[in-house]
């Protein structure tokens, strides 16, 4: 372990020490009918996942997310290779690219609703849409950007189309790549989880937004750390190989 | 205008046509989606008819209320912290996975927390916009020469009068990013709670029309709200640029 990433480790764990005792100290502020406490709320957490009815809500959510995930990453590679490659084409498109990634997304819904019904392929598509932006805006500037000399010796061992892009593009691209699925996998879970929340009868958005009807405090306040701590983890993860795939390509 | 802006306009038309044609022989069925011509005629008699004025008066107040909030609120918070390296160090973390966050997993807790009026919705779009103008801010302030620090300091200034003289506008065309980028979120960040489950503004009446199955609000809206997110991201995009060049990058 290096000594910045020690230090990185030490600062997360104050952090989250410090934002557990903020959420403690509010706690005792505003009390019982808002929120729960820190480990009122695990226990509650730890309770739910002990159910049948919670683990299939997981997994519905947890189905659509890994599918969404998936096609986002192949048909944005795939939007992101050929536009890369092709400079023109490239900077035709990618304007489009960013002007979708700022408009609030969340309005395209009905239209998907209308044309998939509401389930699972919905909510699938509406991942997709938030997820595969920024894999594909990052994998053409990835792609743009690989040093001319590298194309040249490429063409230069008579390498295929294909292998081209295998044994030279990819490895070339990859550390800018993975920034763009890292980011991928953040708003796939946002565009899935809206989904849910809006037009649906399953799944970890569809607990929230019940819940509110109920005023059961308790299970938004499970589910919401839930969300939070998966999220987080994974997203530190990540971004932890993405550092390193850059400090290596440096 | 370039052969790219050529070319990108020439793709639009080309898939309207293409929307077009496929709704008027059918394949898109009228239940799913109208055709364009329709949408638009649709989206000029709603803004004619001024049906929609409430609404639209509606969710820019509340826009601008969590954007003004997070951008004073960000460069404050910014300022503060550059100048408190453990504080920032321990926070560091926090920036670095906040938007892997599902924010929108907050709502059902806000409307819990605040009831069901504008403030939970406000209070989504600051969260989304403000960490973007702190890390900006701090970004831009990083790269502050120290030249002018010193001459400040010469010159006796307090550290308000550095912020507010020296440094926050040598670091303007990164506040400018931040500023932009709170823009586009806050916006997100209303539409979105608005949609998701609320009583007035263009998010709700998208909702409403959706569940009302009336496309010829639904759709007219939603081009409107698209074309509102991606004027204003442009015009500032284009400021930036232009601030960006003055400042003799590129």
């Amino acid at each position: 372990m290096t000594g910045a990433s020690r230090g990185g480790a030490r600062n997360s764990l104050v952090l989250v020490v410090s934002l557990v005792l903020a959420w403690q100290l509010l706690y005792a502020f505003v009390g019982d009918k808002a929120l729960t406490s820190p480990l009122g709320t695990v226990r509650y957490l730890l309770a739910l996942l002990a159910t049948d009815a919670f683990w299939l809500n997981i997994a519905e959510t947890a189905r659509a997310f890994a599918s969404a995930l998936a096609i986002a990453i192949v048909l944005g590679l795939l939007i992101g290779f050929a536009f890369g490659i092709n400079r023109f084409w490239g900077e035709v498109m990618e304007p489009m690219l960013v002007a979708l990634y700022s408009i609030p997304k969340i309005t395209l819904y009905p239209i998907v609703l209308l044309a998939f019904g509401i389930g699972m392929p919905a909510k699938i598509a509406f991942g997709v849409i938030h997820g595969i932006v920024p894999v594909a805006i990052f994998t053409i500037s990835a792609v743009r950007n690989v040093r001319p000399v590298l194309v040249k010796t490429g063409r230069l061992f008579r390498l295929g189309p294909w292998r081209t892009v295998r044994k030279l593009l990819f490895p070339a691209a990859l550390p800018e790549i993975f920034t763009g699925i890292r980011l991928g996998f953040s708003l796939t879970l946002i565009g899935t989880l809206l989904g849910e929340m809006f037009g649906s009868q399953r799944g970890l958005g569809y607990l929230l937004m019940t819940a509110i009807g109920l005023q059961n405090i308790q299970v938004i306040m499970a589910v919401t750390l839930l969300l939070v701590v998966f999220a987080a983890t994974v997203s530190t993860i990540l971004l932890r190989i993405d550092r390193h795939l850059h400090r290596r390509a440096t | 205008m370039t052969r790219q802006a050529r070319y990108r306009i020439a793709v639009i038309v080309g898939a309207l046509v293409l929307l077009e044609v496929l709704c008027r022989i059918g394949t898109i069925d009228r239940l799913t989606m109208p055709p364009p011509s329709r949408i638009a005629l649709d989206l000029w008699v709603m803004l004619r008819s001024g049906s929609m004025a409430g609404a639209m008066l509606k969710t820019l107040t509340n826009v601008a209320i969590a954007f003004i909030a997070a951008v004073l609120s960000g460069v404050a918070l910014g300022v503060f912290l550059h100048g408190l390296r453990a504080v920032r160090e321990t926070l560091d973390p926090l920036f670095a996975t906040y938007y892997a966050i599902p924010v929108f997993a907050f709502y059902p807790l806000l409307i819990i927390l605040f009831g069901l009026g504008d403030t939970p919705q406000i209070v989504i779009g600051y969260m989304l916009a403000v960490v973007a103008v702190i890390v900006n801010t701090l970004n831009g302030l990083d790269r502050v020469t120290p030249v002018l620090l010193r001459t400040a300091r010469i010159y006796r200034m307090g550290p308000v009068k550095t912020a507010l003289k020296v440094t926050l506008p040598c670091a303007a065309p990164h506040l400018l990013t931040g500023v932009k980028l709170a823009l586009a979120y806050a916006f997100i960040g209303i539409v979105g709670a608005e949609f998701l489950m609320s009583q007035t503004g263009m998010g709700f009446e998208i909702s409403f029309a959706y569940n009302n199955f009336d496309n010829a609000v639904m759709y007219p809206l939603i081009v409107l709200i698209i074309a509102l997110a991606t004027a204003i991201n442009m015009t500032l995009t284009h400021l930036e640029k232009a601030l960006l060049r003055r400042r003799g990058y590129q």
